[in-house]
């Protein structure tokens, strides 16, 4: 679907949350690292809302803390200590965060604050032990020129990442403690990004910023970004945890999509002359209807004691199987939502039935208890009574905002660019000072140390990399926006070898193999350079990259030296590839005679097949060459 | 909060007072480059002495330098928030009566949204308010004695939480829970133990090692294992209760005479010592972990004893110490001296004769060890028969913060060198244990 987005009114706005290369955490001396295997820590924790002033607490929040949801939090010794445990409280920020973040601030034509105060955003998912998130502003103001136009920079923000989701359960969510306190850099744009394509340029173009400092992370889950997206007619929507850049541009069109739909589907019910008092508030018990139900779900939850609750929706028939993006149909929206509220599995409804093993004369019964006309839909859902009951009630609730057109909520990026819903939008943020924390004076000697040191502007960056390595302009645009542009460098100094070799290897190669579905992000510096060291000495030659390169992925301890022998791509003596083209040769004089340098082609493609990795093509190709001349200049003995 | 208490000072202070503005007003802040607008905070402890802090609408605080060329100006005055608590959990008929009487500490606060200051809330309402399934579990009657850090509580404090607790339980509640800051709470508890004969109802202390202005704090779990076991509990003895470990899962209850503060800021910072713990509070239920405990008793027998002689000294001994120190306590008119020796309770011969003029002046001197573990023993080595013959009292297996504490209660009791000794020496509230029991 195409959208005049200007006619639309789009506004969107950017965070890029980047986490930093710190040598360690935020607020603490661990290491800013993940951990795989078994956790040595496990202990489990409640998170109570606190209340304001005013005696408010976070509506969400308290919901989560009265369901009697327990954390349950994982960890290690190497990646934990008891300041991530919240048993200890946070040592001094971290000088080298706020460094990068000064100078990102700097390059930014950002204006640092003149101190920078530690702050406490409550969060009590339990993704933060401490149940807030210590957060503080850097620097504030600045800009941004993409393509021509000034994007604002709103805030440039220093805050510690948080625990990482592993698992939930009915009434228990398990964190990781390893990512809680790595250090995240945050750059908010203000809401003028107008189009999908230009949130795409305006986050690469952060991207390429914070890549300059030479201190951010990478990899998946490095980088995530957030996004305010509004309509003139829609709402305002935030859309968390976008991870891939590519992703961004996606994320914007389908939420457009959405809100489009969301509108489409509030014209069409207005026609439909349905109003907020025709909706029904309290489920009904439709139990005695299932009695003898097929449906798998339905008999498991009545043989557990639960009961079948159904609420109509009057006016709402089609509405509900309606797709308001890509694999979201409105339904789907309305079982997130019984989810959230009611900790349901699910809904059914009716757009979806006959179906899930519930027969076409359940549905009559269950309309006939409902006093249903065709029009009308229904959702029911069988669970506890009392969880059945907050889920349609949550359903209910939703049904009517479907009259107001987009309600406002928090909703979290999936993989595919669409989002689903994740909570409603808290309330304004309250933050606390974080008083275990003392603030950090930004001295005007400290900026001007920073400033004289400050990286390479981008394009200034794009310029000398064509210059200094002989790249052309597409491969040096590529290498600044991977995540190898340092690595690069490093190798490009330290071993002989052609630096478009290096560069395309680290761009083009990676990135293919990572298509294939290769974790190259687990492949370390140091074996990267071996492998380029190899290829420099001649052990192996630089065809057999991509192989070693997908080896190691998947031998993460092993060295290149190791991927070489095990994969047979050791280089062929001189005498060895000889015998091999001559052999090919011999096969082939028939062809060489018909056809003369017409043959080189199928040699060439034949030896290479046999030595592939083994001997570089150019020697190859000389060699088969110079064969083909000696027959060709050989007098035909008839 | 005015300007005056706002930690503001000096230059600063003569800025803000001649803008004419206070903390909590929304202001703008002029300097040559750069231009915010903000609410005024009172300045951090750490805070530069030539910012102040704003609080941006974002919700976010920044310091802003202030020099003579700054120009700040009062956009419009703080609205003054108003606290309205949320309704009141309905009493719950047939419940236990439990009085809790604060002393200090956090355990229950609330924050001020604009500064960030934490405030007391100690009204039974507001403890409901802050930890609704109070109401669940016992009828509250919450009393505010004071409200101060842990670390300026004194002997004379003790006489006070004696008498406010013995008034609650005269008055009939099932149990009495002391709201206390944690880095003394241990001492008060030994003080109370001693200061109650015939205790007639569970007296619990408790802290919280997290703020309860913070959504993980520990004090909200912990108070609700005191509340629990105060009303509910088979013991009558003075007993402090927390977590048992970093989850939130379980609440231990300490004898209040073998309890420490063994960590400096982790949830499971007190142990047991020398002892297993009394109690443990779990999934709602309390259950005893000893079986020599003394058992809840009719109040006609029970007896207040509050008096505390505050010239008695704890004195650890370390290598190389000066036994001018010693002689320093007798010049002063000491009346007792607990030391902390090594070991099994030594300290070095050079001290010997501070030692010996120190009992020869009448005053009490008695040994228990810094090796916090275990039993002193002063029969093994020559040094401890020195002592000994000298006239030290070994105190067994008692911690030296509790025998500090009994010396000072036995001296408010009596003058008498002999009785003192032989009260200090009498097991009174489980301070001595017969058998030492490996650890966990
Ligand atoms: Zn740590």
């Amino acid at each position: 679907m195409k959208f005049d987005y200007k006619k639309l009114g789009l506004k969107v706005g950017l965070e890029v949350h980047q986490q930093l290369d710190t040598r360690h955490k935020l607020f603490c001396a661990c290491k800013p690292e993940l951990f795989r295997g078994e956790p040595e820590i496990r202990f489990v924790r409640r998170l109570r809302p606190t209340q304001s002033e005013l005696g408010q607490v976070d509506e969400a929040a308290l919901f989560e803390f009265r369901k009697g949801l327990t954390i349950l939090y994982e960890a290690d010794r190497d990646t934990s200590c008891l300041v991530e445990m919240d048993e200890e409280p946070p040592h001094e920020l971290n000088r080298e965060a706020v460094e990068t973040s000064l100078t990102v601030a700097l390059m930014l034509d950002a204006k640092p604050v003149d101190e920078i105060h530690v702050m406490r955003k409550i969060v009590i998912d339990g993704s933060n032990t401490t149940g807030f998130q210590r957060t503080c502003v850097v620097a504030l103001g600045g800009e941004l020129e993409v393509e021509g136009k000034k994007i604002p920079i709103q805030h440039i923000g220093l805050e510690e990442d948080a625990a990482r989701k592993t698992g939930q359960r009915a009434n228990q969510v398990t964190y990781r403690l390893d990512r809680l306190g790595i250090p995240l850099i945050e750059v908010t744009t203000g809401p003028v990004i107008s189009s999908p394509e230009e949130a795409r340029k305006v986050a690469l173009a952060i991207g390429r910023i914070l890549r300059a400092t030479g201190k951010v992370k990478r990899g998946i889950g490095t980088v995530r970004q957030d996004l305010n997206i509004s309509l003139a007619r829609g709402a305002l929507i935030e859309i968390k945890g976008v991870q891939e850049l590519e992703t961004v541009e996606k994320a914007v069109e389908y939420e457009v999509q959405r809100q489009v739909n969301l509108l489409k589907i509030r014209e069409e019910l207005e026609r439909r002359g349905v109003r907020e008092e025709d909706l029904a508030i309290e489920p009904v018990d439709v139990t005695e209807v299932f009695e003898n139900t097929k449906c798998k779900v339905i008999s498991k939850a009545l043989s557990r004691g639960g009961k079948v609750l159904a609420l109509k929706l009057k006016g709402f028939n089609g509405l509900l199987g309606r797709e308001l993006a890509p694999n979201l149909r409105f339904g789907t929206e309305l079982a997130d939502i019984a989810r959230f509220w009611g900790g349901v599995g699910g809904i059914f409804h009716t757009d979806e039935m006959p179906g899930y093993g519930v027969t076409e004369a359940e549905i009559d019964g269950l309309r006939s208890k409902l006093d249903c006309t065709p029009e009308d839909a229904v959702v029911f859902v069988a669970d506890s009574r009392e969880k059945a009951e907050e889920a349609l009630k949550a359903v209910a609730a939703r049904a009517r905002e479907a009259l107001k057109g987009v309600p406002e909520e928090t909703r979290v990026a999936t993989p595919e660019g669409t989002s689903r819903y994740m909570r409603p939008r808290p309330g304004a943020a309250r933050m606390y000072p974080e008083t275990d924390v003392p603030p950090i004076r930004v001295t005007e000697d400290l900026i001007e140390r920073l400033r004289k040191a400050l990286p390479e502007k981008p394009e200034a960056l794009l310029q000398r990399l064509m210059a200094e390595y002989g790249l052309n302009q597409k491969l040096s645009r590529q290498l600044m926006d991977s995540e190898y542009l340092d690595l690069f460098e490093r190798i490009v100094k330290e071993v002989k070898v052609s630096p478009t070799l290096v560069a395309v290897t680290l761009t083009e190669t990676l990135r293919s193999l990572k298509r294939d579905g290769l974790d190259v992000a687990s492949i370390r510096d140091d074996k990267l350079t071996e492998v380029f060291k190899l290829v420099g000495s001649g052990v192996t030659a630089k065809e057999s990259i991509p192989e070693i390169l997908a080896w190691l992925s998947k031998n993460p301890d092993k060295s290149a030296l190791d991927a070489v022998k095990a994969l047979n791509l050791e280089r062929l003596p001189e005498e060895e590839l000889r015998r091999i083209v001559d052999e090919a040769i011999e096969d082939s004089l028939q062809l060489i005679k018909e056809r003369g340098l017409g043959a080189f082609g199928p040699l060439m493609g034949r030896v290479m097949s046999k030595v592939r990795g083994r001997a570089d093509a150019k020697t190859v190709s000389a060699m088969i060459k110079e064969r083909i001349h000696e027959i060709q200049s050989k007098p035909d003995p008839r | 909060m005015s300007l005056e208490k706002s930690g503001y000072r000096g230059f600063l202070l003569t800025v803000l007072n001649e803008a004419g503005v206070d903390i909590g007003d929304v202001i703008r802040v002029e300097n040559p480059n750069y231009t915010y607008e903000g609410t005024l905070i009172p300045r951090s402890e750490f805070g530069s002495e030539d910012c102040i802090v704003i609080k941006l609408r974002s919700g976010y605080n920044i310091g802003v330098k202030v020099t003579r060329q700054t120009k700040i100006t009062k956009l419009r005055s703080g609205e003054k928030p108003a606290f309205i608590p949320p309704p009141q959990p309905e009493a719950k008929p047939g419940l236990r009566r439990v009085a809790v009487i604060s002393t200090g500490g956090t355990i229950a606060s609330r924050v001020d949204y604009r500064t960030g200051g934490v405030r007391p809330a100690l009204s039974a309402s507001d403890l409901y308010s802050v930890v609704p399934e109070l109401s669940d579990l016992a009828v509250i009657e919450a009393d505010i004695l004071f409200s101060i850090l842990s670390e300026n509580m004194t002997p004379q404090h003790w006489k006070k939480i004696a008498v406010a607790t013995a008034k609650k339980i005269e008055e009939g509640v099932a149990g009495v829970v002391i709201p206390h800051g944690t880095d003394t709470m241990a001492y008060t508890a030994a003080a109370l133990s001693f200061a109650f004969k015939n205790l007639p109802v569970p007296v619990i202390l408790v802290g919280s090692q997290r703020s309860s202005d913070r959504p993980s704090s520990d004090a909200a779990t912990n108070l609700l294992g005191a509340v629990k076991a105060a009303a509910y509990a088979p013991f009558a003895e003075v007993a402090v209760a927390m977590h048992e470990s970093t989850s939130d899962d379980s609440i231990l209850i300490h004898r209040g005479t073998k309890v420490r503060k063994c960590h400096t800021s982790a949830r499971y910072a007190f142990k047991s010592i020398n002892s297993p713990p009394l109690a443990r509070v779990k999934n709602g239920k309390v259950t005893m972990l000893i079986e020599d405990y003394r058992r809840r008793s009719p109040r006609e027998s029970f007896e207040v004893y509050p008096e505390f002689e505050d010239r008695v000294a704890l004195l650890k001994f370390y290598p190389g110490l000066n036994p001018e120190v010693i002689d320093f306590y007798v010049d002063k008119g000491y009346l007792g001296l607990i030391l902390e020796g090594t070991g099994l309770g030594h300290v070095s011969a050079r001290c010997f004769p501070s030692v010996k003029r120190a009992i020869e002046s009448g005053l009490i001197v008695a040994m228990t060890s810094q090796c916090i573990w275990g039993r002193v023993n002063m029969n093994v080595y020559d040094t401890g028969r020195d002592l000994l013959r000298l006239g030290v009292i070994p105190l067994e297996d008692m911690l030296p913060e509790t025998a500090l504490v009994k010396l000072m209660w036995v001296l408010g009791q009596t003058r008498d060198p002999k009785e003192a000794k032989q009260l200090l020496l009498q097991n009174m509230a489980y301070e001595f244990s017969d058998r030492t029991l490996m650890e966990d």
